[in-house]
């Protein structure tokens, strides 16, 4: 069942809006309705886009949001269930059962127990978000094993018993489509595809997360983002690295750079390809100017 | 589970609709009236409470009436190939109840959210929502331009394709199938078993991030040891070990079916098709003026069935060459150029781009900088007399690992079972020899 704390938070899209907006995160209605609709439903959220659009400060957002800590489980190639379920402390065993000598001694107490992300989130559902972060990193045995997971919402450990979650946690799955999901993940998640923001939204979110940098600095900077993003690159800069361009070139303006000049000197935070930079090198005073005007 | 698509049985691949076959029908009634309005405020109940327990009264009489809309899109949704299950659709309901709904856009939202289309069909979604629920005329579903190289995936695309193969009987198509399945009657077709076998032992190793248990040679197994430990009574019997396990890398074969290449495409798919039997994981794409993804139909057992399907996908049969567009198509999708990393990519190509070949050397470089390996066969190095002469063969030869002879099947599976092997880098060897 979804729990009951966070729906007295979430009480409509236009509220989730609100609250992300005090995290500093600006969501657009269709973000603020996926969430809404996740929390509210008791299902995971499956977030999917381009790497930078945001999809890992949503997460952070969310949890800020609701009050609770986010834990965030970082998914890789080979992940499995000692990573992200729980571990027993063997070290800690084995001093224990010498230490005990002749006495009884429980090594399966909570002592040697090791938490890991999702068993952190089922012990604590209510104070916790679960956040799987690129889960397309992942390979299917783990997908497996996810799925398993988020149906049942328990574990069970062998020398333990089953631990189930008191209330259903909230869990926002992450992905940045480098393959396909497993169809299975997708149907047992509501899910959104974050795309990249158009100029006045971007314009305000490097506002929103730089302090100090100029209005008209935040809109040059995003309409030539958008120029950028346009070129068959073989990595388009995403929010993140735009956020960072206009930080490096107003710092580099306090430092006595001239505007266009500041802009393309810090370049170099915003395209991190080789070959990307040569192919953008000699249109980039004109996207600046244009974009400046 | 990842076969959930591939399944052609699968309960959830809706049929494809016949060019708007039911949309006629459907607007004969509905036109007018616009779903919302019959829905009330917020009294839509969510269907699972609604529906009785016993499963022979579980229809949709149960329904509010106002929901059948909502039913009726999720349906014609799965007709049209999206892979919809019945949970989704029951979130769907509960979502547009939670939202009130106030507007078509929330309806709208619900359904982006709970029934989850792809990215890649994103457009044809909307499409459908709007003439579903605004009955402005059947969806017309545009064909993308023809600037851009076009890419074809063959994921969810199936039903498309089978129909594709069952209407044009007379056409280029099927001319195509049964060129493709004549040659392969006459061709002697034993020579690819053995490679089909040794393939998945013979392609690259790398090694994973997971262990296995071992004898000799690994780090110390600490939850096995202690639970032996404990089982002997503190007594530390002789330690148990792990270590990492080693596992074949990924094989990309990518098939150039222009007509330059006329000859040899036929052989090409047969060891395409034995390529993803015998190796773990194996992709194939085709080339020519489009890219086409074919593995799942390669996947097929049946050679003269996966064949013939696969030659149904491909459009671009017999065509001009634009190799540098389509490979740098292929890389820009990131779950295709994802799957070149690491992994031993083969091009089956004659390498003859018209034209500029500016493009063509950008994608191999980019390609090679993936790819664990990357081999040009091309049919031309059959003759002793071939020399990488031609302007762009000389551009992409330094970033080559090899460059050999792609004109008999045998000289292809013997290289390809010869891949973990290491050699000379294809610009060392064809220098020796001009």
């Amino acid at each position: 069942m979804p729990d009951p704390s966070a729906e007295t938070v979430v009480t409509s899209p236009e509220a989730v809006v609100a609250r992300l907006a005090a995290s500093r995160y600006l969501a657009d209605e269709s973000l603020a309705t996926a969430i809404f609709l996740a929390i509210r439903l008791g299902k995971p959220l499956l977030l999917e886009g381009a790497p930078g659009v945001g999809k890992t400060e949503a997460a952070k957002a969310i949890a800020e949001l609701l009050g609770r800590e986010l834990v965030r489980l970082q998914c890789y190639e080979g992940i499995d269930a000692a990573h992200a379920l729980y571990e027993w402390n063997y070290q800690r065993q084995l001093l224990a059962i010498r230490h005990a000598g002749e006495h009884e001694i429980d090594i399966y107490d909570d002592r040697f127990l090791i938490a890991r992300p999702l068993l952190q989130v089922l012990r604590a559902p209510e104070q916790r978000v679960l956040l799987v972060d690129e889960i397309d990193r992942s390979d299917h045995e783990f997908e497996a094993l996810l799925l398993e997971f988020l149906s049942d919402f328990q574990i069970s450990i062998p020398e333990r018993g089953t631990i189930r979650a008191a209330t259903q946690p909230i869990v926002i799955l992450t992905s940045n489509r480098t393959r396909e999901l497993a169809e299975a993940l997708r149907r047992r998640c509501v899910y959104h595809w974050i795309g990249y923001p158009d100029a006045t939204r971007e314009a305000e979110i490097i506002m929103l997360r730089t302090g100090d940098v100029a209005e008209a600095t935040a809109r040059a900077v995003a309409n030539a983002v958008q120029t950028i993003r346009a070129r068959p690159l073989a990595k388009p800069p995403g929010i993140a690295e735009a956020v960072e361009w206009a930080n490096a070139a107003t710092i580099l303006e306090k430092g006595g750079s001239p505007w266009p000049e500041a802009f393309r000197r810090a370049i170099g935070v915003l395209i991190k390809d080789e070959e990307d930079l040569s192919s953008i090198a000699p249109e980039l005073g004109r996207i600046v100017e244009e974009a400046l005007a | 589970m990842s076969r959930d698509l591939t399944d052609p049985f699968s309960p959830f691949t809706g049929r494809r609709c016949p060019e708007g076959a039911d949309e006629g029908q459907r607007h004969d009634g509905q036109k007018v009236a616009l779903p919302l309005t019959c829905l009330p405020a917020s009294g839509v109940e969510p269907p699972v409470s609604t529906r009785p327990s016993d499963p022979r009264e579980r229809g949709e009489e149960s329904l509010p009436r106002a929901a059948a809309p909502l039913l009726g899109f999720a349906r014609l949704l799965r007709r049209c190939g999206f892979a919809i299950a019945p949970q989704q659709i029951s979130s769907f309901m509960q979502a547009i109840t939670l939202l009130g709904p106030r507007s078509m856009a929330d309806i709208r939202e619900a359904a982006l959210a709970t029934l989850a289309p792809s990215p890649d069909r994103r457009d044809e979604f909307e499409t459908h929502f709007r003439s579903y629920f605004y009955g402005n005329g059947a969806p017309a579903i545009e064909g993308e331009s023809d600037e851009e190289t076009r890419i074809k995936d063959d994921r969810g695309m199936r039903e498309e394709e089978n129909q594709t193969t069952r209407q044009e009987k007379g056409g280029e198509l099927s001319s195509a199938i049964e060129q493709l399945s004549s040659r392969d009657f006459q061709l002697d077709s034993d020579s690819l078993a053995p490679f089909r076998r040794k393939l998945a032992s013979a392609l690259p190793a790398r090694r994973s991030f997971r262990t296995i248990r071992t004898r000799s040679r690994g780090t110390l197994d600490l939850r096995r040891s202690l639970s032996e430990i404990v089982s002997a009574d503190g007594d530390i019997p002789s330690p148990l070990l792990r270590r990492r396990q080693t596992i074949p890398r990924k094989l990309l074969l990518l098939i150039d079916v222009s007509g330059s290449m006329k000859l040899h495409t036929a052989d090409y798919l047969r060891l395409a098709h034995a390529a993803v039997q015998g190796a773990g994981r194996a992709e194939v794409f085709t080339f020519g003026t489009r890219l086409t993804r074919i593995t799942s139909a390669l996947r097929i057992r049946d050679r003269g069935q996966a064949l013939a399907r696969a030659a149904a996908q491909v459009d671009d049969w017999d065509g001009g060459t634009r190799m540098g567009p389509t490979l740098l198509a292929f890389l820009s999708v990131p779950r295709f150029s994802a799957f070149a990393r690491g992994a031993a990519v083969v091009i089956l190509s004659d390498a003859l781009e018209r034209g500029d070949h500016a493009e063509l050397e950008t994608a191999m470089r980019r390609l090679s900088a993936r790819a664990f390996r990357l081999s040009l066969a091309t049919p031309l190095a059959g003759d002793p007399r071939f020399r990488p002469a031609t302007a762009a063969l000389r551009a992409v030869l330094p970033v080559l690992d090899d460059l050999f002879d792609g004109s008999s099947v045998k000289s292809l599976t013997d290289f390809i079972l010869s891949l973990a092997r290491p050699a000379p880098a294809a610009a060392a060897i064809w220098k020796g020899v001009s």
